[in-house]
């Protein structure tokens, strides 16, 4: 059916190199070449946005008109002629990254995206050289913001190709970052210049990772973090998100889609970290104490008719989410869920219950997490973030930064053995590992609160809910009617719990303004901040598209299946904290370790 | 003051409405009551339009114009531009600058009057040429723009 409403659209012949194509009207002379496995250069075109054809990188010649028309933002014509790799365009692609070059402050040594900025591969495949431009770099006054624990914007490195402020406007609706000034002076800017942690910014690193040069960085940690490794008087605890594990093959060379989990702790145990463990575990122990505290908000509204209880009641994982939320919407902050995010949740045992565990003096223990995002940096840093009395998570990498750690080790990643991961606070479920896709703790929350309240396995094939599984650029709402409940779940007996999922901030603002507005009614709603989730993070491997999330996406729910345990209740590790040290979920210890409280935060 | 500023800038959503299309003339009304536009202003303007700051930010610095810091009473903006260069821009400002007692860029204590530099105002066959508020002044020798200023600093 799909074929034949496709081949309804107009078609379009034209002319590439001297091959004669048939494309869908609206296609683009970039599209059309992509499909000719011809690739012509590009800086400020990104899938994942809207056209904005700033950059020239992309010209083309075409037949009978005199200048060179940019191939991203041109639909094919009928009869058009285009010639991608002729003298004129060589030269003129050539001539326009110069041009960038001399406003570009090109200490490339020195700079963090050394060997994988986009700018630097055009210049080294257009054998740039010695340029006909002056330098226009010393002249210029440039901002540097580092005063960030996540992200650091230097503008000597900015192109103004507006990939982040698209990024920031399109995919999450925040536009923290604007253009500002006008010609010579424009610049990517935040409002008023301010440092990017004194505006409405939430970290989510979207920008980072579609920046083509180093003006957008991660503030890396890789040389605390070594630091820590070689001090014979730390030991040095490291703990893995979901995410990471089918996506780090990618900052190594690998294909997209492919899940590394065993070399990736393998690579961990031989970088030197003295205990290799598994987020995945909190991401469980999350299920538990949040799925408690749903079924608590639920009794407290259904049964006890209290007026004043939250619903409905928000995921709380992702902390660019988190801080969305306290610019954006700060009088529904009752309505997140209060439980920490697995890292910190993981960061707090760490420095109590491992410790103890394992007759360590927390002082001396250095608690490192490997994560998909750049909000985590930030999130390790806020204040209430210190449970344990010391500083729950010190260091936070994304998935690139360890890359470079491996690398740096000169391990050969792809032929590293399979390891397991150590135990206590090691063990995972299928219901933690989706926690890396939207939708996921959603899945595994309801894996979960089901069989809490009736006694039984969720009825779905498989324990797959596939109805939850949230897609990228929409806002996927489902119901799932709870029946034959337990006696003291009497309460929720024919209830149709309503859920919502949605990724990416800009669909997670509309789901809240519904919610405000009166215009939607849930129990449960997941968010993430990043599109297909943390799959889709700002500290992913670069590049991250649709095609790649998909890939991740479906390596995800591979490693979901292949697992022994698939529900959060059945990791025998959470079980084992439960008994030995937490007591009950929401007892006075989980409150202590494991939930938090979030700041109203100013959006203007 | 606060509530002061609340009043304008609603007035002028009102007249022109919470379109984004309606960013201009609104930034263009703040620029008639009060010369240039605050950062309150601008995060006023935002919330009732339902943009960011950064972007109304943004909006307000592309156009020169809009002036986003506090300026004079009064705004001269000498033309910077080649034609008026070689026609003498250099003296005029330096006879504005000798009467006025400040720089280029710079704003009288009295916060009466601002002199900055601008790109081609048009009036290239009459250089040099100068605006004070939306007046231009063309065919400009020291002595005149002696006559001028004065007149202004009695105003």
């Amino acid at each position: 059916m799909k074929n034949t409403k496709k081949d309804t659209k107009k078609q379009i012949n034209f002319t590439i190199d001297g091959i004669q194509v048939s494309v869908d009207e609206g296609t683009t002379i970039l599209e059309a070449a992509g499909q000719l496995n011809i690739h012509i250069p590009t800086l400020c075109y990104h899938e994942d946005l809207c056209v904005a054809g700033n950059c020239r990188v992309c010209v083309v010649e075409q037949e009978k008109l005199k200048s060179l028309p940019a191939s991203c933002a041109t639909p094919a014509a009928e009869g058009m002629v285009i010639h991608t790799n002729s003298m004129k365009v060589r030269l003129a692609r050539k001539h326009i990254v110069e041009l960038l070059l001399s406003e570009h402050n090109a200490d490339c040594t020195k700079c963090y995206k050394n060997g994988i900025c986009e700018l630097q591969g055009l210049a080294s495949q257009m054998l740039t050289g010695d340029h006909m431009f002056l330098d226009l770099v010393p002249d210029h006054k440039y901002t540097i913001d580092m005063f960030n624990s996540a992200i650091i914007k230097d503008d000597s490195r900015c192109i103004r190709c507006q990939r982040c402020v698209r990024t920031c406007e399109e995919l999450q609706a925040v536009s923290a970052l604007g253009v500002a000034y006008r010609g010579n002076n424009m610049k990517i800017s935040t409002f008023f210049e301010h440092p990017l942690f004194e505006v409405v910014c939430t970290n989510c690193g979207q920008c980072v990772n579609r920046c083509p040069t180093g003006a957008l960085i991660e503030r890396n940690y890789i040389d605390q973090v070594w630091d820590a490794i070689y001090d014979t008087n730390k030991h040095v605890v490291v703990q893995t998100a979901p995410a990471v594990r089918i996506a780090l093959g990618e900052a190594l060379g690998m294909h997209p889609g492919k899940i590394v989990t065993g070399k990736m702790v393998a690579a961990l145990k031989r970088l030197g970290f003295d205990s290799v463990l598994d987020t995945d575990f909190t991401a469980d122990l999350t299920i538990i104490e949040e799925g408690n505290e749903l079924l608590t908000r639920l009794k407290k509204a259904l049964l006890d008719k209290d007026p004043n209880v939250s619903l409905p009641m928000a995921t709380s994982c992702s902390p660019g989410w988190i801080k969305f939320i306290e610019h954006t919407f700060p009088e529904f902050l009752g309505n997140l869920s209060t439980c920490k995010s697995p890292q910190q949740m993981f960061g707090a045992l760490v420095k109590t219950y491992y410790c103890q565990k394992r007759k360590l003096d927390a002082k001396n223990v250095v608690s490192v997490s490997i994560m998909p995002c750049t909000a985590k940096k930030f999130e390790a840093n806020r204040p209430e973030m210190r449970s344990s009395g010391y500083k729950d998570v010190d260091f936070v990498l994304t998935t690139r930064e360890l890359g470079i750690m491996i690398k740096q080790a000169g391990l050969d990643f792809e032929s590293l053995p399979d390891e397991h991961f150590d135990s206590l606070m090691g063990a995972s479920t299928g219901a933690a590992v989706i926690f890396g896709t939207t939708g996921g703790v959603m899945e595994a929350a309801l894996r979960t609160v089901y069989e809490v309240v009736t006694g039984r396995e969720i009825p779905f094939e498989g324990l797959n809910i596939t109805a939850v599984r949230g897609t990228e650029g929409e806002v996927r709402e489902a119901s799932l009617k709870i029946e034959k409940t337990k006696p003291e779940w009497k309460f929720l007996d024919g209830v149709e719990l309503k859920c919502v999922v949605a990724n990416g901030l800009a669909h997670a603002k509309k789901v809240m303004q519904d919610v405000k507005d009166g215009k939607a009614h849930y129990h449960f709603i997941e968010i993430m901040a990043c599109p297909g989730g943390c799959l889709g993070g700002g500290g992913q491997p670069i590049p991250t598209n649709k095609d790649i999330r998909t890939k991740r996406k479906q390596a995800i729910y591979e490693e979901d299946m292949g697992m022994a345990i698939r529900k959060s209740h059945e990791n025998p590790d959470v079980q084992l904290i439960y008994k030995e040290f937490l007591g009950q979920p929401l007892g006075h210890k989980s409150h202590e370790l494991l939930h938090t409280h979030y700041t109203p935060r100013k959006r203007y | 003051m606060a509530t002061n500023n609340n009043n304008y800038i609603a007035e002028l959503v009102g007249q022109y409405g919470k379109n984004r299309t309606s960013l201009m003339p609104i930034l263009q009304g703040v620029i008639e009551k009060k010369n240039f536009i605050s950062d309150q202003d601008m995060t006023e303007i935002a919330k009732e339009l339902d943009l960011s700051a950064a972007q109304v930010y943004g909006t307000a610095t592309f156009y020169s114009f809009l002036e986003t810091q506090p300026r004079g009473q009064y705004i001269i903006r000498v033309c910077k531009t080649i034609t008026c260069d070689m026609h003498g821009k250099k003296t005029i400002v330096q006879t504005i600058e000798d009467m006025l007692k400040i720089k280029a860029g710079e704003t009288t204590p009295n916060k009466k009057f601002t002199l900055l530099e601008t790109n081609c105002l048009g009036w290239c066959h009459e250089g040099p040429a100068m605006l004070i508020n939306e007046k231009p002044y063309s065919g400009l020798t020291p002595e005149k723009v002696h006559d001028i200023l004065s007149e202004y600093m009695h105003k």
